[in-house]
């Protein structure tokens, strides 16, 4: 038995891998599920009406897919160019102590209209500004950027806890570690009335289109692909490759720190240690299942929200850890790359 | 400063960099295995959580605490087959096949322990590793109760680094790993699997992960807790760069990181007007420093993270 690699990639089975690595994850956490001695199929079913069963449960899951695109997105365009962020993160808690430092600041006297894009720029500068230290660690000292930029997600949580704990501490909190509010005007207008559903969700959804179009239809999309593909080429054949991961770490970082300071805005308006749970390491699931497509992104991180806000209904029900959510979008990344590898080679006897 | 000195000066600041050192001193030595033989683990984050869960839950069950560091191992082994399984056989992205593992191995430890361990106010606990006294050496002025008053799981790592050091170059086992990791084309050609010699190298390194895993709760502490690991596997993969990939200096590597984490916990107290989250990151940016130092000067093995095909190029 041998591996050859197919000639050409056959559209059908392009398509079809994210769902047969779903559907292999989906069977792997079964068995988890059943050696929890619960039934397996209505587990899944009580998660299906856990995301969605209510008009409330829906705008959730929607809600809770906005942060997902985003990060996802950003790990997306880092890993297309062969720049490991792993950092979103704490890129995200960047973007949000940022937005929460500013939006409870002198600043907030602006109006809104003014306010808001502001507060979205300050974010993901932030963000940007932290993906940048690992990037210039690689083009300085080439040290590789995974660990760099997984070292500073420590860094970035401990900062924000620091200035939740001091200077932007709300003093109304009852001694809570938390932020400051950001100022009314600052909050996102809901998509949905009596929901949490926030037009994040469409900036998210925008940022996937122009990411697309800035990947298929630009020089720097050429450019971030080929960096990618095979760096010696790229330098040959003219790729300016420094400024090419510097353009698609702004981005990266960028998006990331923006996911931050929207879900302040559009959820909690103010910042703790717990905004995310997880939101930034996600993402590189959110990307890798969306086989690193930007539109992809939207569907992966519906079906990674549908996982999450699913199994905390289900998981009151029927007495399993929600945890069942977290195993199975870790498994669809594992079962996922399994999946891109049969695209590119097939089994010969 | 006279305060700096008198926490150098206390045996109690040495203990304790002998008991910070040991998890890192068995992910170090794991992360390196692996690496020698060409191959990036970045699954030793979730490998180490899934340790530290499952040797306790063995011991909370009624196991001896040997038996739960054997578990552990044993399922750290696992982790590394199916690494194996993805990188070598398959030859996937090493990168995100380690991360992929770390996040199911972590989230899968905090699904079992959330399962069979019902919640409680107080976390339940297990007897840990008592401290052994080797006998003679133990009675010495500041020496003895610095640095041979230990749990045995502590000797272990010192030995298996010292063990590691003399395999990696002394032995046609060592000379095998390193050639896989070096050039397995060479390899194959003078009759070394470099296949199988990486196999061997990730499931062993993976086990040495997960008995640093367990050590944080069978022995540092005595309870489990979701997110306890805290980056250690990472600080490990950074230790392994400024250990230059050689086993004796990722023993001293480790040891160094430990006398400075020892140090700010102490030097805390001292400052007590300093927030302490800024004590908290020293480890993280000194890790970095470390990696911004070493990175250019350490001798990577030169087919690390280039997946291995019999008859391709």
């Amino acid at each position: 038995m041998r591996l050859e690699r197919r000639e050409h990639r056959p559209l059908a089975l392009v398509v079809l891998s994210p769902i047969l690595a779903v559907a292999a994850a989906l069977v792997l956490a079964g068995l988890l599920i059943a050696a929890a001695g619960a039934p397996v199929l209505e587990a899944y079913g009580r998660i299906l009406t856990g995301a969605f069963g209510t008009r409330l449960a829906a705008t959730e899951t929607l809600t809770r897919a906005t942060p997902l695109m985003l990060t996802g997105l950003a790990a997306a365009i880092a890993f297309r160019a062969r720049l490991w962020n792993i950092g979103a993160e704490g890129q995200f808690y960047l973007g949000a102590i940022m937005v929460a430092a500013l939006g409870s600041s002198a600043l907030s006297g602006l109006p809104g209209p003014v306010l808001v894009p502001l507060l979205f720029a300050a974010g993901a500068i932030a963000g940007m500004a932290l993906m940048l230290v690992p990037l210039w660690l690689r083009l300085r000292f080439s040290v590789d950027e995974v660990v760099t930029s997984l070292l500073l997600n420590f860094v970035a949580v401990l900062f924000v806890s620091m200035m939740i704990d001091g200077p932007l501490k709300d003093p109304l909190a009852f001694g809570w570690p938390q932020s400051m509010p950001v100022a009314d005007h600052a909050l996102l207008p809901k998509l949905i009335e009596r929901s949490r559903l926030h037009i994040g969700l469409a900036v998210a959804i925008a940022a996937a289109l122009v990411i697309y179009l800035l990947q298929a239809r630009t020089v720097f999309g050429l450019q971030s692909r080929a960096a990618g593909l095979n760096p010696e080429g790229a330098v040959f054949a003219g790729v300016p490759l420094g400024r090419t991961l510097v353009k698609v770490a702004c981005l990266s970082g960028g998006l990331a720190g923006l996911a931050g300071a929207i879900e302040v805005m559009g959820v909690k308006g103010y910042v703790t240690t717990d905004l995310s749970p997880g939101y930034g390491y996600s993402g590189i699931i959110v990307a890798m299942l969306a086989n690193l497509n930007p539109l992809g992104v939207i569907a992966a991180a519906l079906f990674t929200a549908t996982m999450f806000v699913g199994a905390d209904g289900m998981s009151r029900a029927m007495g399993i850890p929600t945890y069942i959510a977290d195993v199975t979008v870790a498994l669809s990344l594992l079962t996922m790359l399994v999946a891109i590898f049969f695209t590119q080679y097939r089994i010969r006897r | 400063m006279s305060a700096i000195l008198d926490i150098v000066a206390s045996a109690g600041l040495w203990a304790a960099v002998l008991r910070i050192a040991t998890p890192l001193i068995f992910g170090t030595l794991g992360a390196l295995l692996s690496e020698r033989s060409g191959v990036l683990n970045l699954g030793i984050e979730g490998i180490m959580t899934f340790g530290a869960m499952v040797g306790w839950l063995a011991v909370f069950n009624g196991a001896d605490l040997w038996t739960g560091m054997l578990v552990a191992a044993a399922s750290g082994a696992l982790f590394g087959l199916v690494h194996a399984g993805m990188t070598v056989s398959l030859g996937l992205s090493q990168h995100v096949t380690g991360l992929g593992i770390t996040l199911f191995a972590s989230s899968l430890s905090y699904y079992i322990f959330r399962l069979t361990v019902p919640l409680a106010s107080t976390p339940p606990t297990v007897t840990p590793f008592q401290p052994i006294a080797v006998p003679g050496l133990s009675d010495l002025p500041f020496v003895g109760p610095a640095l041979f008053t230990q749990t045995l799981p502590t000797y272990l790592s010192i030995a298996i680094a010292l063990l590691l050091a003399y395999v990696v170059y002394r032995t046609p086992l060592g000379l095998a790993l390193r050639m896989s990791g070096e050039n397995p084309h060479a390899a194959e050609a003078q009759g070394v699997d470099p296949i199988r010699v990486r196999y061997g190298a990730i499931m062993a390194g993976s086990a040495l992960m997960a008995m640093g895993g367990a050590f944080l709760t069978l022995s540092a502490f005595n309870s489990f807790f979701p997110t306890m690991v805290q980056g250690r596997g990472w600080i490990c993969i950074a230790l392994v760069v400024f250990a230059s990939w050689r086993p004796g200096r990722a023993l001293f590597g480790a040891l160094l990181f430990a006398f400075f984490d020892a140090f700010q916990l102490r030097l805390q107290t001292v400052l007590g007007d300093v927030p302490y989250q800024i004590f908290l990151m020293m480890p993280y940016i000194l890790s970095i420093a470390a990696l911004a130092v070493m990175a250019r000067r350490a001798r990577v093995p030169q087919a690390l993270m280039q997946p291995y095909r019999r008859g391709e190029r």
